[in-house]
């Protein structure tokens, strides 16, 4: 019998919810679990092997000198690094402390800051080490997730949707909340992939799948600013859990007097 | 028994949310050291919530744990609320409550059936158990997915939901779409049952403490969304007189703020804390079934607290399955909101135990200061305390066999870590 591709799943900072993506295929788990080896996989396993591995699920960014030694180390034992999910693709909400001051981040939760041992800076992985691929999305969707296995497994390219929310939104016919409430929505500069899920319950788009390419955003903010969003409220809304993608963070940094 | 010296190490802490690793130092014969590391980096929640919307809390600590998110959600919003002043109609609060069903089905059927069943079965993990015990298995993803399709109905989203907002909902769910998982959760409920006659029937190593308990307890129902909070040897408080019941302290050379009674004294939270404590007001099948699996009144035994979070799967299923019966669309989703000046608190029952949310915002509804207590912070120092009984009583066994049963007992208490930003903890010492 040929081995099984090994699949190691990594965690850095992060809440834990795209790995957990992989548990909620409830329908395709067991199935999974018949076409690869869990080979590192410690939040549902503890049969852990040592490297190389196949695939390697990164979750999470890197803001402590110990994850930043430890992402070497995965890139080396992985033949391909995926990353999933706004933190380890966009830093993540953690990387709000990099428009801020660490140190007092640090001293306004810990009474001994002294003893916490972390970075100036949450960064994504591709700032550290070569990205084969990124899912995007606080959290991913779990349909990209297997889709990007079942790619792999298979030898070629994974396809994961282009465009922005706002077309998608058009296609699913919701009605606009821009237009049509005045509501903030970043459904324009959005990528799109999580199914249009705001405007769908009547709210705007808060970018949870990080920029599009080519996003306009400072049309959009002209837009926001024309129906009366502030400078914080701009700032606000495009630094949230993709604030260091580039395309949001120099948006954001447009509105930070 | 022989007076020994050794040192157990596990470095990394499998089928728990989040990194941690446990250390456990034995000198003379005698257990010294018990410690729950905890290397997940901090995120800084509290700092970096200064400064921002009083509604963005509920996205925003929703991130604090994928596993739990509507957790998160639901003591921000109920925070915020009381920061303004503002009390809900019961169709939000049942609308809440049942998204918090929801949860619960998901994340005990997570902890129950994939993370701490190989435990008691031998098996490294489900899908490897799942050869010797399919049954088990699938009815524990089947229960899973139906608690995340009813998050996905009610919230828009299994992890992170789109839809709660400060004041109720964006949109109230269809009629229709909530109608149609009750078919499943007819299946769900005997399921749940089958799960908790399995789950009694397990070993359980002998092994007991007079615990403390906390919950939330409320005088009409099994608690998830509201409530007093109470101790099982009899004082109660205000949900906004939290720091009167917990406080946190520093432990010597640790970075560690652990929550405990003011005289130190560890409690415990979640399902057996929460069973003891409301057992009354479960569902008449739900009381039965914990009776017959032989749920006694004082939940002793940390290991049988996989029978409490099974009875609250059973628990969570006729709820959902009731408050679906009951639904009827409304509009407003949400009570208009108005931030003003002042503190809010809120406290809800997490998968985990009680969750509590503190903040102060200004007249302009940005946040000033922000408190969050996850029930694992709490927990952590009960863990720490049983490890070192749990060890002591057990240091004939090898340094495998230790290991093994002290990470079984801490898979007990479902530690979220990813959620416990008080948690980190890099070096600790303790003079025996």
């Amino acid at each position: 019998m040929a081995a099984l591709p090994r699949l190691a799943v990594w965690k850095f900072a992060s809440c834990d919810g795209c790995q957990l993506s992989l548990l909620d295929c409830e329908d395709e788990l067991l199935l999974l679990g018949e076409r690869v080896r869990f080979a590192n996989f410690p939040e549902a396993s503890s049969d852990i092997q040592p490297g190389p591995y196949d695939i390697s699920l990164v979750e999470g960014s890197i803001s402590t000198p110990h994850d930043a030694a430890r992402i070497q180390q995965v890139r080396q034992d992985s033949r391909i690094l995926v990353t999933i999910g706004a933190c380890a693709t966009a830093g993540g909400i953690q990387a709000l402390r990099n428009f801020d001051d660490e140190a007092a981040y640090r001293q306004a939760v810990y009474a001994h800051p002294e003893y916490i041992q972390s970075l100036a800076t949450a960064t994504p992985i591709a700032a550290h080490v070569p990205v084969d691929l990124e899912l995007r999305g606080c959290p991913i969707r779990k349909e990209h997730l297997l889709a990007v296995l079942g790619a792999l497994l298979r030898g070629h390219a994974p396809r994961l949707p282009q465009g922005s929310v706002c077309e998608s939104c058009k296609a699913a016919g919701h009605p606009c909340v821009l237009v049509a409430h005045g509501t903030a929505c970043l459904g324009p500069v959005t990528q799109t992939g999580c199914g249009a899920l705001c405007p769908a319950v009547g709210r705007g788009c808060y970018g949870c799948f990080g920029p599009r390419e080519q996003a306009n955003t400072a049309a959009l903010s002209a837009q926001l600013t024309g129906l009366g969003q502030t400078a914080p409220g701009l700032k606000r809304l495009y630094r949230t859990f993709n604030a260091v993608a580039p395309a949001f963070e120099t948006e954001s940094r447009r509105h930070d007097p | 028994m022989t007076p020994e010296s050794r040192t157990l190490r596990v470095d990394y802490l499998a089928r728990v949310e989040g990194e941690g690793a446990l250390h456990l130092d034995i000198e003379g014969g005698r257990v010294t050291r018990a410690e729950l590391a905890i290397f997940e980096p901090p995120r800084y929640f509290e700092a970096l919530l200064r400064g921002r919307d009083f509604r963005e809390t509920p996205d925003i600590t929703a991130r604090i744990c994928g596993i739990c998110p509507v957790a998160y959600q639901m003591s921000a919003c109920q925070a915020m609320e009381d920061a303004c002043g503002v009390v809900l109609p019961s169709q939000i609060l049942d609308l809440r409550r049942l998204l918090y069903c929801g949860e619960w089905i998901e994340s005990h059927g997570l902890h129950v059936h994939l993370l701490h069943l190989p435990d008691f079965l031998g098996f490294p993990d489900a899908v490897q158990m799942a050869q010797a015990h399919p049954e088990a298995v699938r009815r524990g993803l089947r229960l899973k997915k139906l608690g995340n399709s009813l998050i996905e109905v009610v919230g828009g989203r299994a992890i992170h939901p789109v839809n709660v907002r400060v004041g109720g909902f964006y949109r109230a769910p269809a009629r229709d779409a909530l109608r149609a998982l009750l078919p499943e959760f007819d299946w769900a409920i005997g399921a749940a049952e089958e799960t908790v006659r399995f789950v009694a029937g397990l070993p359980f190593p002998d092994f007991e403490i007079d615990y403390e308990f906390f919950s939330l307890v409320h005088p009409d129902e099994y608690p998830l969304y509201r409530g007093r909070l109470a101790s099982s040897r009899g004082a109660a408080w205000a949900v906004a007189d939290f720091a009167d019941a917990l406080c946190e302290r520093q432990v010597p050379h640790s970075t560690a703020l652990q929550s405990v009674r003011p005289d130190g004294t560890p409690v415990l939270l979640g399902p057996m804390a929460r069973y003891v404590l409301n057992r009354e007001r479960l569902t008449p099948r739900a009381r039965a079934a914990a009776e017959a699996a032989g749920l006694d009144e004082a939940c002793r035994n940390p290991y049988r607290a996989i029978i409490a979070r099974a009875v609250e799967i059973l628990f969570a299923c006729e709820e959902a399955r009731r408050l679906i019966e009951g639904y009827l669309p409304f509009e407003p989703a949400a009570v208009p909101i108005t931030p003003r000046a002042g503190e809010g608190h809120g406290a809800t029952e997490a998968p985990r135990g009680t969750l509590y949310h503190h903040y102060r915002i200004r007249d302009d509804g940005l946040i000033e200061h922000a408190r969050i207590v996850p029930p694992t912070a709490v927990n952590q120092a009960r863990i720490e305390a049983d490890l070192v009984a749990l060890a002591q009583a057990h240091l004939d066994l090898d340094d495998d066999g230790l290991r093994a049963l002290c990470e079984q007992a801490i898979r007990s208490y479902d530690p979220c870590i990813s959620c416990a930003t008080h948690f980190l903890k890099l070096d600790i010492r303790r003079q025996p």
